[in-house]
């Protein structure tokens, strides 16, 4: 069985909450203790039905004091499938609270509500899956009751996605039309939605095709711990552990190591599970080696035919994520690129994107909260990337304050501009 | 292909190696629960052939289940893995707490006096828990890497933003982070491991006879901390847990299921959550996780 990691991103006016809810009753994935306790407080707020919203009712500092605490996680299962969601709330700090919860996911459902149509909230919000690399997106057109089931409807906000979307780089788009309330196009098929040829939300969800989103042809190993057990029947045991970042490496493969730039062949691969011959992206795995070579956390394994980037000058798509100072540039900050920390500083801000409109506005020399802006920045030792596009790992990073310690930016990195 | 399972083993995995890698002294907490073996095979395997390359650690409640205790002290025995206690009997002995009196006295709140205590006294920087963000509200907002300042606090609302796979660790001086390797596995998950790997478990997962009590709707087992009360009515029935927490708040169910396979027939098929089911301690109030991880729980 597979597991699939979604995002929900959208306002609680657009019926997220009772989408999830609708996921989880439907799919049976709700417990009988948890359904008492939300018709317990559906009744004790007078609503005359169960609201399934509120199973994703966060905690009580959130109802106290009206604010939202970015990402929930839910979890469900079906016999094809189990599912991770990434709740994501809508309206304050989208920005960041959709790039937290959809930074490693396989796909995002987008919500419309049939009535309006497209709106600048889902702009944004496909801007940022397209800037994210979501592989897979879902744009959900729901309260399709309350259009009369239209088909019309349905279809002119079809084409004012596709003409507005044509602008990014999204991969896979799927239109469905559901009503998440009363459930038609969610788990069951809907006699109200006779007209519509596709699938329900959860048979998408089931059999969306993933297998080809990984990078399988890069092969990146960033090296994260070096095992050496002090034990006398393992003394000459030598392992490099990390997570396969790109590509597939084998038993028998020769492999480079950057910085340094030395050669060596793999002679064995150990895993939770025991030896293998090969291992491929997201496996944790300790790679052995047929040298003796000097290889520390922070360095990189790859084929010598194929070797990622390597500067210290990086250009990226920057996410400002600290609500309690705003990007200074020529500040150092501490930044974290798959298992190498370094020092950072950012030398000019290029433009920040307007997420509404796509405009790149220059002249700007700072980025606030929620704001995402193409930079230039300088590291104290070299990093080993690809573009953020060709692989999620090696192009990503996040910039931390070293003062606060807050994580207070999210970087995607880029091939420099010619 | 990567099967759910895999991936969750996979990810768990690279969280506990990059902990040994960034922190000075990390710590596993190990209960013997459920939970706390599966994460401690999981280190056992991010680090083969070598030793686990922290200790772990067992807040005693002091009010334990006999088997668990036993269980608890042969695992580590077979794992190689240095075993600390902290005893709440001895927070209790030295002024810092007071012992909770009456019949439906649990100590199971006292733990965090002794769990931030015991976190002071070695300095450990990194704590490994073994909570999942299926088991309760509060849980499912919770980071992997989970920052707690000074007074060992979580702040729900200044939490870190986490993306991809990078966790960000950096902390000063007395601030400490929890870990939550297993935040993305679900109960059923824990079982399917146990059952593929081959893992032993105290033997109280599994259905017994054992005497037992109604209280409040749930089954709590008679014992030397906990007894009935005037009107509840002992009688021995065939029951097993499904957590294993202190001996005063965590209950039993009825159930026939003696083998693994039972038993994840039975999980796969249960209307109840495990902690709706049998954990007393989350019934005080409709928020009762949420505040007692503000002022550093488990």
């Amino acid at each position: 069985m597979e597991r699939l990691r979604f995002a929900t991103v959208g306002s609680v006016d657009d019926g997220k909450s009772t989408l999830i809810g609708r996921l989880l009753y439907d799919s049976k994935s709700i417990f009988e203790d948890q359904l008492e306790h939300i018709e317990t407080v559906s009744k004790r707020r007078g609503t005359d039905y169960v609201d399934l919203s509120l199973l994703t009712d966060g905690l009580r500092a959130e109802r106290e004091q009206g604010i939202t605490i970015d990402v929930a996680y839910r979890y469900f299962a079906t016999p094809q499938r189990s599912f991770i969601i990434a709740d994501c709330p809508g309206h304050i700090q989208y920005t960041r609270n959709m790039i937290t919860g959809a930074s490693n996911v396989d796909l995002a459902i987008v919500l419309v509500d049939a009535r309006t149509g497209i709106v600048e909230q889902t702009r944004r919000h496909s801007l940022l899956a397209s800037l994210l690399g979501v592989p897979h997106l879902v744009i959900c057109v729901n309260k399709m009751d309350l259009v009369d089931w239209s088909p019309d409807a349905f279809h002119d906000i079809r084409e004012e996605f596709e003409d507005f979307a044509s602008r990014l780089s999204l991969r896979d788009v799927t239109f469905l039309p559901i009503s998440a309330l009363l459930g038609d196009n969610v788990v069951s098929r809907s006699p109200n939605l006779t007209w519509f040829e596709g699938p329900t939300l959860l048979h998408h969800l089931e059999n969306v095709y993933t297998a080809s989103d990984d990078n399988r042809v890069d092969a990146r190993f960033p090296v994260q711990y070096v095992i050496r057990p002090q034990r006398a029947e393992h003394h000459d045991y030598r392992g490099y552990s990390g997570r396969v970042a790109g590509g597939v490496f084998r038993v028998g493969d020769d492999v480079m190591v950057l910085p340094s730039g030395l050669t060596s062949t793999i002679t064995a691969i150990d895993t939770p599970d025991g030896p293998v011959s090969e291992a491929g992206p997201g496996h944790a795995v300790t790679l052995l080696l047929a040298d003796d070579l000097s290889i520390a956390r922070g360095d990189m394994i790859c084929r010598p035919n194929n070797r990622p980037r390597q500067s210290q000058s990086l250009e990226a798509m920057l996410c400002w994520m600290d609500d309690a100072a705003a990007l200074q540039p020529d500040r150092i900050y501490s930044i974290k690129h798959t298992t190498k920390l370094a020092r950072a500083k950012v030398t000019d801000v290029l433009y920040r994107l307007n997420i509404s409109t796509l405009h790149r506005e220059t002249g700007v020399s700072n980025l606030a909260l929620n704001e995402i802006g193409r930079v230039e920045l300088h590291t104290t030792a070299p990093l080993f990337f690809d573009d953020y596009h060709a692989n999620r790992t090696t192009g990503s990073f996040i910039l931390v304050d070293e003062h606060s310690g807050q994580t207070c930016a999210a970087g995607m990195l880029l091939s420099p501009r010619t | 292909m990567k099967s759910a399972l895999r991936s969750l083993v996979d990810e768990s995995v690279t969280i506990i190696r990059e902990v040994a890698a960034e922190f000075e002294r990390p710590v596993m907490l190990f209960s013997g629960g459920k939970d706390s073996v599966v994460m401690l095979h999981l280190a056992v395997r991010a680090f083969a052939p070598a030793r686990v390359p922290f200790p772990v650690m067992h807040i005693d409640t002091g009010h334990n289940f006999a088997e668990v205790i036993e269980f608890r002290d042969r695992t580590v025995a077979a794992l190689d893995v240095r075993l600390i206690v902290g005893s709440v009997q001895a927070s209790i002995d030295a002024g810092k707490v007071q012992d909770a009196v009456g019949p439906r006295a649990s100590r199971n709140p006292l733990q965090t006096v002794t769990l931030l205590d015991s976190i002071a006294e070695h300095r450990f920087d990194a704590v490994f828990g073994g909570a999942r963000r299926d088991e309760e509200r509060a849980r499912a907002k919770e980071r992997v890497y989970s920052f707690r300042d000074s007074f060992g606090q979580w702040d729900p609302k200044t939490q870190r933003p986490e993306l991809w796979g990078i966790y960000n660790g950096r902390h000063k001086p007395g601030e400490h982070f929890r870990i939550f390797p297993l935040s993305n596995w679900t109960e059923l998950d824990i079982w399917r491991f146990v059952q593929q790997y081959d893992i032993e478990l105290p033997s109280i997962y599994f259905a017994h006879r054992r005497r037992v009590f109604r209280r409040d709707g749930m089954l709590m087992a008679e014992s030397p901390f906990l007894q009935a009360e005037p009107g509840e009515t002992v009688s021995e029935q065939t029951v097993r847990f499904r957590t294993v927490g202190d001996a005063t708040c965590t209950a039993a169910i009825e159930s026939t299921a003696t083998t693994i396979d039972h038993v994840i027939a039975e999980t796969a098929a249960a209307r109840v959550t495990e902690r709706g089911a049998t954990r007393a301690d989350d019934r005080i109030s409709e928020a009762g996780m949420e505040d007692r991880k503000k002022q550093g729980y488990f």
